[in-house]
């Protein structure tokens, strides 16, 4: 398992890698000068230009490639072009507003997606489950930015309860955290509710409902730790589309993250805050997606074993036959 | 041995799918005394494994329905009981071995715990004592102790019918319902299989039910036979009686021409045609399309079930009573 991990992780360096030069490229084709916009449009062509020279944006691709990564190596993320601080002091300073969201709403919609799904499988094709499969539809197909701004507008405008902007406080997160929540929640229900459905028919749900087992310990024993499976692999694959999620919602909501730090960045077209911000967000992404596959393994014998070495079933082997001859003696 | 363990009377089974309902098992009729066996044979699509599962009432839902009908199990009518109550008889009184036994067992879950999780719940022991009885359940069909914490994905075919045998015998149920329990086995552990069930049926005394294609099986094993055809039983009596006299048009096909008990033929002969579609039953006779002896009476009216010798019933309007 250990090997695995260590494995996994060091195939992470080709994928990060070959997304920031991917990123490299995408800043070179967008149009648009950070000299430019450093110092301002009353500046003379030659004043941008000797400014280009010197942060050494006249440099061919593969030579800024190089320079990226080499800085990288050193554990240097890069400065911001516009504030003239090292990119991964500011990302340090915002990171743990954006993990608070995504993990607000992450959580948010596993513990209303999950029991939302169970149920509308449980009672399939009666109107409980017509009710949860028309509200999740609406709900997946209803844009976040726009429901972010329906809550605004009716909790934070029309019956003040909530901050409209701002977390200085934690009613502040919960407009945030619930836009993000609203579309996954239904994604993840649907997931759950075809899961369970398809577990539900499963052969080894009849034999566990013909030992007289109670239908509460077949829905929540044999049959949920089976369809979770593929919702795991949904979940871990939602924190990442949080991530991307919460640039939206940071802007909106004005939330201090890294979201909102990419975006202007990306405004600015300032090339490290891009760079390095987008790289960290994909190797965030890249981690979590491990993290699922071992949550896997975890739950799934057929996967584990993949991992154990056949050393170590056989030393199980010996224990059991030892516990054994001593139960016998 | 005359004493009546299991009756069904008049149960009708439908099941509700988006396009059609399907009569998959009407006005059937059986009894089961205590500590016989009984096999069930038919063409697959027949309703065998529908009624083995009625008795259980682990029907799939929502689609399936008992329309009407009784079982009755040492008197008492199961359809007549709580879901509550009716999970007391479910692996305790009766247990059934399902067809395939290759997703007959939950796949993230040790053997050993499935079985050791039947006896637990049906018995009042310890955790610990649970464990110890899967154990024995274990060795009993075969299988080393050593193996309780190992996944069914670890698990040959064979071996998995064997744990799925163990779980059903773990509580010494008195009816034992077999859905061709070695149809998915090759020959040499079908017969294993077999024999293992036979030995435990001599020592726990439990009434089986035993569905199968296999008729070598049926000499073999059982006391009496009933013959499925489209939902309904066309013909039951003792296993003697059956091969000897067999009188139902489809029987005698199924047995070939000169069904006898020692022959060599073991299979269900394949007969010519097709069981009508069971969404859209004829109005007489069952069999009419494919009988060689039909006559014009026979697609007119339901056939009733006629008795040609002391617990022998055909379902055939050209047979007649005992005077025959
Ligand atoms: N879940 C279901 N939904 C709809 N129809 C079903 C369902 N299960 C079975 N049937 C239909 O009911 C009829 C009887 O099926 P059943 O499984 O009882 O047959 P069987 O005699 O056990 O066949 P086999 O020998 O193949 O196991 C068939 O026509 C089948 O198509
Ligand atoms: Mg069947």
């Amino acid at each position: 398992m250990v090997r695995f991990i260590i494995k996994r992780l060091l195939m992470l360096i080709p994928v990060m890698l070959g997304i920031s030069l991917v990123v490299l490229i995408l800043i070179d084709v967008t149009p648009g000068d950070p000299a430019r916009m450093m110092i301002g449009a009353q500046a003379t062509q030659e004043q941008v230009e000797a400014l280009r020279e010197e942060l050494g944006l006249n440099d061919p691709l593969p030579i800024r490639y190089g320079r990226f990564i080499w800085q990288l190596l050193h554990g240097d993320l890069g400065t911001s072009l516009m504030t003239k601080r090292p990119v991964a002091t500011e990302m340090w300073e915002r990171f743990p507003y954006t993990l608070t969201l995504v993990v607000l709403g992450t959580t948010l919609s596993v513990i209303l997606g999950i029991p939302i799904g169970i149920y509308a499988a449980v009672h399939q094709r009666t109107w409980k489950d017509n009710t949860a499969i028309f509200l999740s539809l609406i709900s997946v197909s209803m844009p976040s930015f726009w429901f972010a701004l329906l809550l605004i507008r009716f909790f934070g405008v029309y019956l003040g309860w909530l901050p409209i902007s701002g977390v200085d406080d934690w009613k502040g997160w919960v407009l945030p955290s619930g836009a993000m929540a609203l579309g996954l929640t239904a994604l993840i229900a649907r997931q759950m509710r075809s899961d369970m459905l398809e577990v539900l028919r499963q052969d080894y749900i009849t034999t566990a409902r013909a030992k007289g087992l109670t239908e509460g310990r077949v829905v929540y024993r044999h049959a949920l730790k089976n369809a979770m499976i593929p919702v795991i692999m949904v979940i871990g694959g939602i924190f990442g589309v949080m991530l991307g999620g919460s640039l939206i919602t940071e802007v909106i909501y004005s939330i201090p993250g890294l979201g909102q730090y990419i975006m202007t960045g990306l405004y600015n077209r300032d090339y490290p805050v891009i760079q390095s911000g987008v790289l960290i967000v994909s190797a965030l992404f890249a981690v979590i997606i491990l993290i699922v596959d071992v949550i896997f393994a975890l739950v799934d014998p057929r996967i584990r074993s993949q991992y154990t070495r056949k050393e170590k079933r056989k030393a199980g082997r010996q224990l059991a036959k030892e516990t054994k001859t001593v139960e016998t003696s | 041995m005359d004493e009546k363990l299991l009756e069904i009377r008049n149960l009708a089974v439908e099941y509700h799918t988006d396009e059609a309902v399907v009569y998959a098992v009407n006005n059937v009729n059986l009894t089961v005394k205590k500590g016989e066996t009984i096999g069930l044979v038919g063409e697959t699509g027949a309703g065998k494994t529908t009624i083995a599962r009625s008795i259980l009432r682990i029907l799939p839902p929502p689609t399936a329905r008992i329309v009407s009908g009784e079982i009755l199990f040492n008197s008492t009518d199961l359809l007549k009981l709580s879901e509550k109550e009716m999970q007391k008889v479910r692996g305790n009184k009766i247990a059934m071995i399902f067809q395939d036994p290759m997703t007959a067992l939950n796949p993230i879950e040790t053997v050993g715990f499935q079985i050791a999780e039947a006896i637990q719940r049906h018995n009042k022991i310890t955790h610990f004592e649970a464990e110890k009885r899967a154990c024995d359940m274990l060795e009993m069909v075969g299988i080393p102790m050593e193996r309780y914490s190992e996944y069914p994905h670890q698990f040959s075919g064979g071996m998995k019918q064997r744990v799925v045998i163990a779980m059903a015998l773990s509580c010494n149920p008195e009816l034992l319902l077999a859905d061709e329990p070695t149809t998915a086995l090759d020959v040499t552990i079908q017969a294993q299989v077999l024999d293992m069930m036979e030995s435990l049926k001599k020592r726990l005394g439990t009434s089986v039910v035993l569905i199968t294609h296999d008729l070598g099986v049926v000499a073999d094993t059982c006391d009496s036979v009933a013959v499925v055809y489209a939902g309904e039983i066309v013909e039951r009596g003792t296993v003697e009686h059956i091969f000897d006299f067999a009188a139902h048009p489809y029987t005698l096909g199924l047995f070939g021409s000169l069904p006898q008990l020692d022959s060599k033929e073991r299979r269900l002969k394949p007969i010519k045609g097709m069981m009508p579609d069971p969404t859209n039953l004829p109005p007489g006779c069952r069999f009419y399309e494919r009988c060689p002896e039909a006559i014009k009476e026979c697609a007119e009216a339901p056939p009733p079930d006629v008795e040609v010798a002391p617990g022998h019933t055909v379902k055939c309007i050209r047979v007649k009573g005992d005077a025959a």
